[in-house]
């Protein structure tokens, strides 16, 4: 395996940022109502991910140490309200729904992270594949636990079927915080559970 | 007592010299070039994009005026200019930025209702609400909240919550009034409220009832046929 398909995969299932490294908890616990919000908040941070791990990297040489921190957070919040204005323009009510939690990419803690551990030490190639391995993997992890709280706590999947599926009562719980919690727990302890058995 | 031994034993280490290799300049720089371009990034993308939000908000404003006017066979926005109605925009104003009201007709061409939008602090942030009204009952004929940050499973249900904002379209009076469900006497101004979500509840109501206060002067001296039917081009 090259080291450019490495850097991809690790994001994918070794280090993948909800499950593994369990960072990025804010948006996964508030926006994962529904399948199409855990999706589009995927896919907004992958891009801001990608975008700003390829900057940094291009420009870790220039930026000198004690201000890079205040650098990174100055170039990921332009990407994020650049992503912000595309979104309100062409993904309108997906926007709406996601409300203040897409200005809150700026403080995800993937972003800032993959800044800080990956892209100020990597080259340029590198620190796309990382972002952009890191942020697929982030958008899997948010849309396999949209689309189990949508399916139990509201019994539809809008993005797929227009009409309920589940047959019995949904479960309103896990459309609120705390079944956000109960969710995720389900999913890190299943992840654990096929981890070992692959071992 | 510890803690001002901490700040003795703290201070030399603040106090030792910076280590050499970076200059002030240099870190001013590269913050200063940082933000400029991040700027330039936004106004770029601020550019591309503004056009296509403003047409998409307009696009939903006329859509919530005919739901809240109960489809009016068809509408004029009246600005507020020099604190009297027009249907002319004076050259150079954007028609986003002017306060305005948006008058509905049937197809008589009598009026059908007057669609007002105001915002103002809910229980997280502003609450964007557009409502329609009959002058001559003084009853409403609809309420769409446009835009709201209040609190998901509580707050939210200014617009979820069905059975409320159905309500705004019976035709309660003004001033509204309101109420715990149950608690009123069925007075026809009187608004149930939101069991969770008092707060929004309340806003909403405060939003008509301030909205009607500052507008009704001017409904008395509306045109009675919408602008098209008087001969003038818009």
């Amino acid at each position: 395996m090259t080291t450019l398909t490495r850097e991809f995969t690790k994001g994918l299932w070794d280090e993948i940022p909800l499950f593994r490294i369990v960072l990025g908890l804010c948006p996964a616990l508030a926006v994962t109502t529904t399948m199409e919000n855990g999706l589009g908040m995927g896919v907004a941070a992958t891009f801001v991910l990608v975008c700003s791990n390829g900057l940094i990297s291009l420009l870790r040489n220039v930026i000198p140490s004690e201000v890079r921190v205040a650098c990174y957070i100055v170039i990921i919040a332009a990407f994020v309200v650049a992503v912000e204005m595309l979104m309100k323009a062409y993904f309108f009510s997906l926007s709406e729904s996601l409300g203040i939690f897409i200005p809150l990419i700026v403080v995800n803690c993937i972003i800032l992270g993959r800044a800080e551990a990956f892209a100020r030490k990597n080259g340029v190639l590198a620190s796309l594949a990382d972002g952009l391995g890191m942020g697929l993997g982030f958008t899997l992890a948010l849309t396999v636990l949209a689309t189990l709280r949508e399916l139990l706590g509201a019994g539809t999947l809008g993005l797929v079927f227009g009409e309920r599926v589940l047959l019995a009562q949904p479960f309103g719980f896990f459309q609120q915080a705390p079944g956000a919690f109960v969710a995720l727990g389900i999913l890190l302890g299943l992840m654990n559970v096929l981890s070992k058995s692959g071992k | 007592m510890s803690d001002e031994t901490n700040a003795q034993e703290a201070s030399p280490v603040a106090a030792a010299p910076e280590e050499p290799g970076v200059s002030a300049v240099r870190l001013f720089m590269t913050l200063a070039v940082a933000g400029a371009m991040a700027g330039l990034l936004i106004v770029m993308v601020n550019q591309f994009t503004q056009p296509r939000i403003i047409a998409y908000k307009a696009k939903m404003l006329k859509l919530a005026v005919t739901e809240v006017l109960q489809g009016p066979a068809r509408y004029d926005t009246l600005y507020l200019i020099d604190g009297a109605l027009t249907p002319d925009l004076p050259a150079g104003l954007k028609p986003e930025k002017q306060k305005a009201i948006y008058v509905g007709y049937t197809e008589a061409g009598e009026i059908k209702g007057i669609a007002i939008a105001r915002g103002e602090s809910g229980f997280q942030d502003v609450v964007m609400l557009i409502f329609g009204i009959d002058p001559a009952t003084q009853g409403l004929t609809g309420m769409k909240i446009l835009a709201s940050k209040e609190t998901p499973g509580l707050g939210d249900k200014i617009y979820k919550d069905l059975d409320f904002v159905q309500q705004f379209f019976e035709g309660p009076t003004v001033p509204l009034l309101g109420v715990k469900i149950g608690a009123g006497d069925g007075a026809p101004n009187e608004i149930d409220m939101i069991t969770g979500a008092t707060i929004s509840s309340r806003a909403v109501i405060r939003i008509i009832n301030n909205a009607v206060t500052e507008w009704e002067p001017f409904f008395e001296n509306l045109d009675k046929k919408p602008v098209a039917a008087r001969g003038e081009t818009k």
